[in-house]
């Protein structure tokens, strides 16, 4: 348990975009530890859309060939912190969909740490962040390949839209690669509707908040693409898109 | 139903169109044919109410409307139809749902009851054989990897869904092979050619006026319409050029 930790500061990197005020409340933040069996798969569904501030931190251990599907909507209204530690075993499969939707003076963070400490492990990280009036919407994302660990396959995926000049996403997807046969992917982009997009859609009758929402729940449907739950984490996620685009 | 009365607009602070005047009654088929560069996109973008299409002077209005205090969306549902020249890519939102949150986005502003999924799809369906298009296509996300005679198909699937009272088609002719041109000319008049609708084809080519016959041929040059005349003009203009006719 952190306890006894002291409360950190931005130098850290992990806590370098963080609202530190909002952390100091709910620190310290309890390990959640999850141990998933040799062969077994098994997924878990982070909704987040209150009003309290939250900050998780879970600590997963993936045995070899053991698979674990996490979901994440980060959408509370004020401070969301989820940061997520994994480590892979031999063929493991670890698969991250997540979507922050923030809007207001909302500090909304993803810090994850995915470690392939055996071979042919695979990893999947799909971050989409919506951010609209002051809200910072934060990923960092680092990917250790330990030595040896051939046939490694890792994939991140980032992207953020800005809803206003004033909204803020930091990106730092991160490689740590010790080992030569492998696969490792990143992207990351940040930008603004497309503003032909949104008259084409207006043109054909939706109002400008139906037009924003029509486009921003494509944008962040890949996110909840193949969950087992995608149908209510969409419709969750359409609920705070709708408060999003009506300002 | 449209009168354009003086119209002047500038993009980027350059004037396009300079004082363009044009009648149109309901019954009716125009179109405006004119070289590059003429203002004719400019024309329907201005009516359609894109931004950066700034006017600067005269009127249209529409349905005894003041077609320019509208906003794209409330153009639309007062039964203006815009097809565009190069329609565009939405990745992720399908057909079918961006149409009928359309359809029914127009119906709630007319304070219309909005139609049930089951005859959304009716109508998509009727609409999409209409213009020989596959309702899987429909399913696919807006005009994603569609060929360029496949999204003007596409425009004219919507016109029929969403059912205007008035259309300006920009250049719907382009980017069709023969079999397409005549697929698009024909769903055009069965959409469009009702003695309460009217429609402004904006053309580069005699070649779609063969199938959709207008009553008037305009051509417009310098952000003006310089010359009017019947169906004949088209054939002028195609032998001759623009420069000996207007």
């Amino acid at each position: 348990m952190n306890e006894l930790a002291p409360l950190p500061t931005r130098k850290a990197e992990a806590f370098r975009y963080t609202d530190i005020d909002a952390l100091a409340g709910v620190w310290p933040i309890a390990r959640e530890e999850i141990l998933v069996p040799s062969g077994q798969r098994t997924s878990l569904d982070i909704v987040e859309q209150d009003e309290a501030a939250v900050a998780r931190h879970l600590v997963i251990e993936l045995e070899a060939g053991a698979a674990f599907d996490l979901r994440i909507l980060n959408a509370g209204n004020a401070f969301g912190r989820i940061a997520v530690d994994v480590r892979l075993g031999e063929g493991a499969d670890f698969t991250l969909g997540a979507a922050q939707l923030g809007r207001g003076t909302q500090t909304l963070e993803i810090v994850t740490e995915v470690h392939h400490d055996a071979p042919n492990a695979v990893s999947r990280q799909t971050v989409r962040s919506v951010l609209a009036g002051q809200a910072v919407g934060t990923y960092l994302g680092k990917v250790a390949v330990a030595r040896g660990c051939n046939g490694t396959d890792a994939e991140q995926s980032v992207r953020a839209m800005l809803l206003d000049r004033t909204a803020t996403a930091n990106a730092k997807p991160e490689l740590e690669i010790y080992a030569d046969d492998v696969k490792c992917a990143h992207g990351c982009a940040v930008g603004e509707l497309d503003a032909t997009g949104l008259f084409y859609l207006e043109s054909r009758g939706l109002t400008p908040p139906e037009a924003k929402r029509l486009m921003l729940q494509a944008f962040i449907a890949e996110a909840f693409a193949g969950a087992q739950a995608e149908e209510s984490l969409r419709e969750a996620a359409l609920k705070r898109l709708e408060g999003l685009v009506c300002g | 139903m449209l009168e354009i009365d003086n119209l002047q607009a500038t993009v980027a602070d350059k004037p396009i169109l300079k004082g363009l005047s044009l009648s149109i009654n309901a019954g009716e088929v125009h179109a405006i044919m004119g070289p590059n560069g003429a203002g004719k996109s400019t024309l329907g973008y201005t009516l359609g109410g894109r931004p950066g299409y700034t006017v600067t002077g005269g009127s249209v209005t529409f349905a005894g409307q003041d077609l320019l205090a509208l906003a794209p969306h409330e153009r639309a549902a007062a039964g203006f139809f815009l097809g565009f020249q190069y329609p565009v890519e939405i990745p992720g939102v399908s057909n079918v749902q961006f149409l009928r949150e359309a359809a029914n986005a127009q119906r709630k502003a007319r304070g219309e009851e909005p139609l049930s999924g089951g005859e959304f799809l009716k109508l998509a369906r009727e609409k999409a054989a209409l213009l020989r298009m596959d309702m899987e296509m429909l399913k696919r996300p807006v005009n994603v990897g569609f060929s360029g005679g496949e999204k003007k198909r596409a425009e004219m699937v919507q016109m029929g869904i969403l059912d205007p009272k008035f259309a300006v088609l920009d250049e719907t002719d382009s980017g069709l092979d023969i079999d397409a041109l005549r697929i698009v000319g024909d769903g055009i008049n069965a959409i469009m050619r009702k003695p309460d609708k009217a429609v402004l084809l904006i053309t580069h080519y005699q070649r779609l006026l063969d199938y959709v016959k207008p009553d008037f041929v305009h051509v417009l040059a310098g952000g003006r319409i310089v010359r009017t005349g019947g169906p004949e003009l088209a054939l002028e203009l195609e032998e001759q050029g623009y420069e000996a006719v207007a």
